[in-house]
């Protein structure tokens, strides 16, 4: 069997007037892995991601995101993947079972076929006796789950975590490490975007954004190793730091 | 410098929601003292009370030495507060911002230059520009010059390193060891277990309660039970494989590794190794290592669970 590739990138790159933001990135992503996109504030996270995701148009260079174009065929790629960010993905005003529903709507799930998603939903997540709680009302490790729960609400290809676990207490943020090592068995590939590094040793592989570029890519480990460094926060703070583009 | 013992605050109609119960700690002069805990745990809420904002339903606390419930004159004029979310005006510029608070204070920005001095110059290239249009790193820079320009004598920090990458919060943790040689006590919040290590000492906070308080270094050794490092191929196979599995008590992922711990503290996690080998895992291996912080916190965290429950 060969390798199937989820994301393939080659020199893929976005400008804006003179302004490069990112700069002919190349990168391959497998099947069902767990891949971090990492850098600092105004390294080129989000636009490379907004481009992976069909929202906007590379300038020049190719990009196929669970086999589609991303020049011709975002309708297509948007279909294919689920997003999540821990900022936006949830309706604070409506329910938990609103949001389900309204979710699986978007995505076409409908019916009886909805009834058994929601139910399975609500078990899994422990989370029956909220269903009818505003969303606002949730801790915020429970909607973290949540919001995770609806990215992959309709079986995605690939979903993309934009910082997804920031700021909640240590078992909670192992809880959901387990729910993203849980959809990448079943064959989802997971992209993630953080500058957190404890975030960044959960994956399989990680490559490390500055300046529009891509520095470096590897297993955390490997890149440890190769950098001489005793954590990611050190290698990623040594590359970083070289970054002419600061956070101006 | 600070003084807390047996603050609580419960919120809601019938106080369901307890903030903090019964906290107690102190606050020696000159000292960087961290509150960590994750988002929830009652920091806010303690910083709150602290800085005279808040009153508590109990206990009683003083900050240089002033009653928190009856002095907050006194207080409010004497300490520097930067709450979470960012206090300054996004219409006003950067030097506007920071002439407005040096004005509230009674003072000038050229008193206290000296103080301020190395963080302002790395944000004065843009004093013109408005607060609103700064980046999340350098608005943390204004914050911190404008909660400073009136020398307060204690510094409260509610999560200053929150949404902030590396780099830029590593330099703010360098600009607090500054300020502690100026003798300036500092109290600071943050939901990052490795910001920890920066500090004289900690309390680690969860769900309005403190679990410990001590030298970070302190903090893991105090943990009595042998945590163990599992290196696998397959992490969640693993996970599934051991959690539940007679004699393991708990199981961790780590980033690539899982940290477990045994039941009755057996000395010896050959029998782990044998079984997830014989389920067909490969490249396993394991060995006893020095517990971090945070595996101090998951399993304090753990342990007032299982007591909350029994």
């Amino acid at each position: 069997m060969s390798i199937s590739y989820s994301i393939i990138a080659d020199k893929l790159t976005k400008t804006f007037g003179d302004f490069t933001a990112v700069d002919a990135i190349s990168l391959e992503v497998k099947s069902g892995e767990i891949f971090g996109f990492l850098g600092a504030n105004g390294a080129g996270k989000t636009t490379a991601m907004r481009m992976f995701t069909g929202l906007s148009l590379p300038t020049s260079g190719k990009a196929f995101v669970a086999g589609f174009d991303v020049y011709t065929e975002t309708e297509n790629i948007k279909k294919s993947i689920g997003y999540m960010s821990q900022k936006f993905s949830l309706y604070q005003d409506l329910t938990v079972k609103e949001n389900i529903t309204f979710y699986g709507g978007i995505y076409g799930v409908y019916g009886a076929a909805m009834k058994t998603a929601m139910d399975e939903m609500l078990v899994k997540l422990g989370m029956a006796a909220e269903k009818t709680t505003l969303v606002s009302e949730l801790p915020l490790g429970w909607k973290q789950k949540l919001s995770f729960s609806l990215a992959i609400l309709h079986k995605p290809g690939i979903v993309f975590l934009d910082e997804p676990t920031g700021g909640v207490d240590p078992v909670t943020r192992r809880q959901f490490w387990t729910m993203i090592y849980e959809a990448a068995e079943s064959g989802i590939t997971v992209f993630v975007t953080t500058h957190y590094m404890d975030e960044a040793e959960y994956c399989n592989r990680v490559a490390i954004m500055v300046d529009g570029k891509i520095e470096a890519m590897g297993s955390p480990s490997e890149l440890k190793l190769q950098h001489a460094a005793n954590s990611m926060d050190d290698m990623f703070y040594r590359l970083a730091r070289k970054a002419s583009r600061n956070d101006m | 410098m600070i003084s807390a013992q047996h603050i609580s605050k419960s919120y809601g109609k019938k106080g369901e929601i307890k903030a903090l119960q019964d906290v107690s700690f102190e606050v020696a002069p000159g000292t960087l003292f961290g509150l960590i805990g994750p988002d929830g745990a009652g920091k806010t809420t303690l910083f709150r009370i602290l800085t005279t904002l808040l009153l508590p339903d109990a206990g009683e606390a003083r900050v240089l030495g002033y009653d928190v419930k009856t002095q907050l004159p006194e207080i409010r004029s004497r300490v520097g507060y930067m709450p979470g979310r960012f206090s300054l005006y996004q219409d006003l510029s950067v030097e506007e911002n920071l002439s407005f608070y040096a004005t509230l204070f009674n003072t000038t920005i050229e008193k206290n230059y000296h103080l301020i001095k190395p963080i302002y110059q790395q944000i004065e290239p843009f004093k013109t520009r408005r607060a609103g249009a700064l980046s999340g790193g350098m608005k943390q820079k204004l914050a911190l010059c404008c909660a400073l320009i009136h020398k307060p004598g204690v510094l409260f920090l509610d999560e200053p390193t929150t949404g902030v990458d590396v780099v830029s919060r590593k330099e703010f943790w360098d600009m607090l060891a500054d300020l502690k040689k100026e003798g300036i006590t500092i109290l600071v919040s943050t939901p990052y277990m490795d910001e920890a290590a920066l500090c004289d000492h900690i309390a680690l906070l969860h769900e309005g309660k403190i679990l410990s308080i001590a030298p970070p270094h302190q903090i893991a050794h105090s943990i009595k039970t042998v945590v163990w490092e599992v290196k696998v191929k397959k992490i969640y196979t693993a996970i599934q494989l051991l959690d539940g599995f007679a004699g393991v008590s708990s199981v961790y992922p780590f980033g690539e590794s899982l940290h477990i711990t045994l039941d009755d503290d057996r000395k010896d996690a050959g029998f782990v190794e044998a079984w997830l080998t014989r389920a067909g895992l490969t490249e396993v291996s394991i060995q006893a290592i020095e517990p971090g912080i945070e595996d101090a916190f998951l399993m304090m965290m753990t342990d007032t669970h299982k007591k909350s429950q029994s």
